[in-house]
């Protein structure tokens, strides 16, 4: 009753929660993708989608697919053996235990009508299982908590996702462990399947089962004579053998049993067995309950990524669908970690010390972002600087063993945040060379509009660029820029420049405007003097210094050795981290 | 002779088709290829933003290439020039290569310089030599001029990066001219291809694009040549998004290096990737010798005599 009611509530849950998680992919929306689109009309071509696949050439493609990268998971095993190995113990031990023991009514007896959970193979594969699932989870806590993976990061998520396998199976192996050794187990077993009248008979079957089965009896001790055991053996094979093959096929809790042995009669009656049975059955129903919205939800959408992945793509496929895919794409990720390992830009991380710039990280902000959690403005910009940290490499999307369109999330979701409106001054770095190349995608003004929006903040800060006529004071802070500058050794050559205009002379940009100073600003030659000055805001607050294409004849002519090119690059720098810091407080 | 290859971040995913003729090209010269999957980016794009995460990006890369003991070869130009400027900072400045090294050291890694780092240019003319390449090639050009492009990031800063004569240099050229192509002369040869400025100012980016060429059209060229993703993603794809725009009508598409050479060692046009640039290159073939296409017709007439 209290098992059928459990079990009835969790159905329900687990039911409701699938239909409302798989409803927000067609609900939610990241970036730019599609933002007309309304939930009908992406439900619709989900339909239209699924149903053109199957019913074409593709359909092969994705049997294919399935079988190499969901059932056999070579994703993962192209990119980390151990993982592999990893995954695929949990991933098979776990369900074949869902089939053949969680499901046996339904699976397992229809399959083989003499099917007992007692008799062998199923007594001996059902701990082959647990153990393959055990030794599964060993790895993961190896990799996750031991081996150190450098920007491996790994969350409560994580924890619970481990943590609630480990408990089924383990609970799983404790309770038939502590039911080989039961007394009361064994009494009410013989109670249910014996017509043994002969106290004798009795007798010799329990003297068999402490002997033979493991089972610890308040009474009846060893050593047995021959005779008493042949005749509990004979019983044993008249009233047990047909549906109880022996304990020691369950070679995991049979083993466990020896353990706990000297404690056997002690957990009997504090009727552990039965406490074992509810912590077994309850972090099942948690589980499967919780499924929807925990990592494990994975088991059900990674599958589903995968396939999709593989007859999808950006140019071809229907908007509506690529948006609903990006959705469905953040409940399939697992959070293992591969995207940030294979990340071009992940080291950066250890410099700007923001989170967001790993992808794997990343992905969980856009996950919050999806739900439509408010993010405060900071948190937007952390997100925004983190999402334009990225080389567009593609190689997190090669990689990920779930076949999330990564790259394809980020691009959109980057566009998405920068509309926003909070300037990002990463927009001035060669990292826009590929939104460059992207811009047919990006509607036109918003295309431009960053750009200005981050040039805007810096010059916002620098006053005297506005004010011309302003008399410059060259006092404290000129030292403290002049101090700056010395990243590298040849950053503080700016010092030996006697203005001859060589490096403007030379410079391909200034050569591009009929007025360079009024494009421009300050020209490199006049940047080198703002320097020796120490004037900030004129060596900021140019031009000159974002539309520096770093081809380096300036450095490379300059009769005095000063390594303009290098100066330029680290006035960017100090630009960037002193706006930065105000745009933060803001 | 063995190489650690570094594609970086360009060529995997947008350039595919230097990568495998580059291989094909390595590999018909017999120089070794090993590939470290850990390499990341060269930091170049990250170099406007912060120094010491330009520093350790590439820093990391190097002791990659350190700890399997072998020198590096790029095929990107400003990989090749950030690759070069650090390693460059990690031997000379003890500060900064000590603060990167406790970085580094979280992974396991470490860079005290002595590697050397090539580009696939520089491995082709010393470490190859013209010599052993010419006796790789099987048919040669006739009558095809090639405005060659040098890239920036190789040739500057000289005392840096040490390509070659930064004002006058000839390496391309005779790389070029192994292949029976002439290397025209031009004036904007050593000019900017405009890549580093591709959103960020798009109009100053393509101007100096355009200002190439028109010198290079007008110079007699028919096709650019370049041995650097970021050039080849500006002239192939930048300049058909140019002409898309009609901004401009002159056409002069670029062909990278390794096909070039590849086309005359008679390597096939798939691992080449021919088809795989933005603008049309095909018509280079046209500037193989007569022999070959009658050799084709007497083909051609036999299976009609059949």
């Amino acid at each position: 009753m209290f098992f059928n009611v459990t079990l009835y509530i969790v159905l329900t849950i687990f039911g409701v929660g699938l239909i409302y998680k798989v409803s927000t992919w067609f609900r939610y929306n990241i970036g730019i993708v599609a933002r007309d689109i309304s939930t009908g009309e992406r439900f619709a071509a989900a339909i239209k989608g699924v149903f053109s696949t199957f019913f074409s050439s593709r359909i092969l493609t994705l049997l294919r697919v399935f079988l190499v990268d969901v059932l056999l998971q070579m994703r993962t095993l192209k990119e980390d053996g151990l993982r592999w190995i990893m995954h695929m113990l949990i991933y098979w031990g776990f369900m074949l235990l869902l089939l053949m023991h969680a499901l046996d009514k339904f699976i397992t007896s229809v399959l083989f009508p003499d099917y007992q959970p007692t008799i062998n193979p199923f007594l001996t594969l059902r701990d082959l299982f647990g153990a393959m699932v055990i030794a599964g989870i060993g790895i993961a806590i190896y990799r996750r908590f031991i081996m150190k993976v450098p920007r491996l990061k790994t969350n409560s998520m994580d924890c619970y996702a481990i943590g609630i396998v480990a408990v089924i199976i383990i609970s799983g192996i404790c309770l038939q462990a502590t039911k080989i050794v039961s007394y009361s187990s064994y009494q009410s077993m013989v109670e249910e399947y014996t017509t043994m009248p002969e106290e004798d008979e009795l007798k010799a079957l329990e003297a068999y089962w402490v002997q033979e089965m493991g089972m610890v009896s308040p009474t009846t001790k060893g050593p047995f004579n021959k005779e008493l055991l042949e005749a509990g053996k004979e019983a044993f094979e008249m009233s047990c053998a047909e549906c109880h093959a022996r304990e020691q096929s369950a070679f995991l809790s049979y083993g466990l049993s020896r353990i706990i042995k000297p404690l056997a009669l002690g957990l009997d009656s504090a009727k552990i067995p039965i406490l074992l049975w509810y912590i077994h059955f309850l972090a099942c129903f948690i589980g499967l309950a919780y499924l929807p919205f925990s990592k494990m939800f994975h088991i059900i959408v990674s599958p589903l990524s995968i396939l999709a992945n593989a007859v999808m793509d950006d140019e071809t496929s229907d908007q509506a669908n690529i948006a609903t895919k990006q959705i469905m794409d953040l409940d399939a990720c697992t959070h293992c970690g591969t995207c940030t390992t294979r990340c071009s830009v992940a080291i950066a991380f250890e410099e700007f010390q923001n989170i967001n710039i790993l992808p794997s990280e990343k992905l969980i902000a856009i996950k919050s972002l999806a739900r439509g959690k408010e993010l405060s403005p900071d948190e937007l910009k952390l997100l925004q600087e983190g999402a334009y940290i990225c080389t567009n490499c593609y190689r997190c999307t090669v990689a990920c063993p779930v076949g999330i369109n990564l790259q394809s999330i980020w691009f959109s979701v980057r566009e998405g945040l920068l509309e926003k409106g909070y300037p990002e001054l990463s927009v001035l770095s060669q990292l826009s060379f590929y939104r460059g190349l992207m811009q047919r995608k990006i509607v036109a003004d918003e295309y431009r509009e960053p750009l200005q929006e981050a040039r805007e903040a810096i010059s916002e800060k620098c006053e005297l660029m506005k004010a011309k006529e302003k008399p410059i004071n060259v006092t404290t802070a000129s030292k403290k820029l002049r101090s700056e500058l010395s990243l590298s050794s040849q950053a503080s050559t700016f010092s030996v420049c006697f203005a001859c205009e060589t490096c403007t002379t030379v410079c391909p940009v200034v050569a591009s405007y009929e007025n360079p100073q009024e494009a421009l600003g300050m020209l490199p030659h006049q940047i080198m003097n703002a320097c020796a000055l120490g004037v900030r805001d004129l060596a900021f607050g140019s031009n000159m210094l974002w539309d520096c294409v770093t081809c380096y004849q300036c450095q490379e002519q300059c009769p005095q050795g000063v390594a303009v090119t290098d100066v330029l690059y680290e006035l960017k720098n100090l630009a960037i981290k002193s706006v930065k810091l105000t745009l933060a407080t803001k | 002779m063995k190489f650690a290859l570094f594609l970086g971040c360009n060529i995997p995913a947008r350039v595919k088709q230097y990568e495998s003729s580059a291989r094909a090209v390595l590999e018909n010269l017999g120089v070794e290829i090993f590939d470290i999957r850990e390499f990341n980016c060269c930091g170049y794009p990250l170099r406007n933003l912060d120094f010491k995460a330009f520093v350790l990006a590439s820093a990391k890369n190097l002791a990659l290439a350190a700890r399997e003991n072998l020198n590096l070869l790029t095929l990107c130009k400003c990989c090749y020039g950030s690759l070069k400027k650090v390693d460059h900072l990690m031997r000379e400045n003890q500060s900064l290569r000590d603060e990167i090294n406790a970085i580094l050291k979280k992974e396991d890694l470490k860079y005290d310089g002595g590697l050397q780092v090539k580009h696939f240019l520089t491995v082709l003319f010393h470490d190859v030599g013209i010599g052993s390449i010419a006796k790789r090639v099987t048919k040669r050009f006739d009558g095809l001029n090639i405005a060659t492009h040098y890239g920036c990031h190789a040739l500057r800063p000289s005392k840096i990066v040490e390509f070659d004569d930064p004002v006058k240099p000839s390496l391309f050229e005779k790389l070029v001219e192994l292949t029976g192509a002439k290397s025209i002369d031009w004036k904007a040869k050593l000019d900017c291809c405009g890549a580093p400025l591709l959103g960020v100012n798009d109009e100053l980016s393509m101007r100096l694009m355009q200002k190439k060429l028109k010198d290079g059209k007008e110079s007699g060229a028919d096709y650019l040549c370049v041995a650097c993703p970021y050039c080849q993603l500006q002239f192939d794809s930048v300049q058909r998004m140019m002409l898309e725009k009609q901004h401009t009508n002159t056409q002069l598409p670029s062909i990278l290096y390794p096909q070039l050479l590849g086309l005359t060692m008679g390597l096939d046009s798939t691992s080449l990737g021919l088809d795989e640039n933005q603008l049309p290159i095909n018509g280079i073939m046209k500037y193989f010798p007569e022999p070959e296409a009658e050799e084709k017709e007497e083909e051609n007439e036999e299976k009609e005599d059949k």
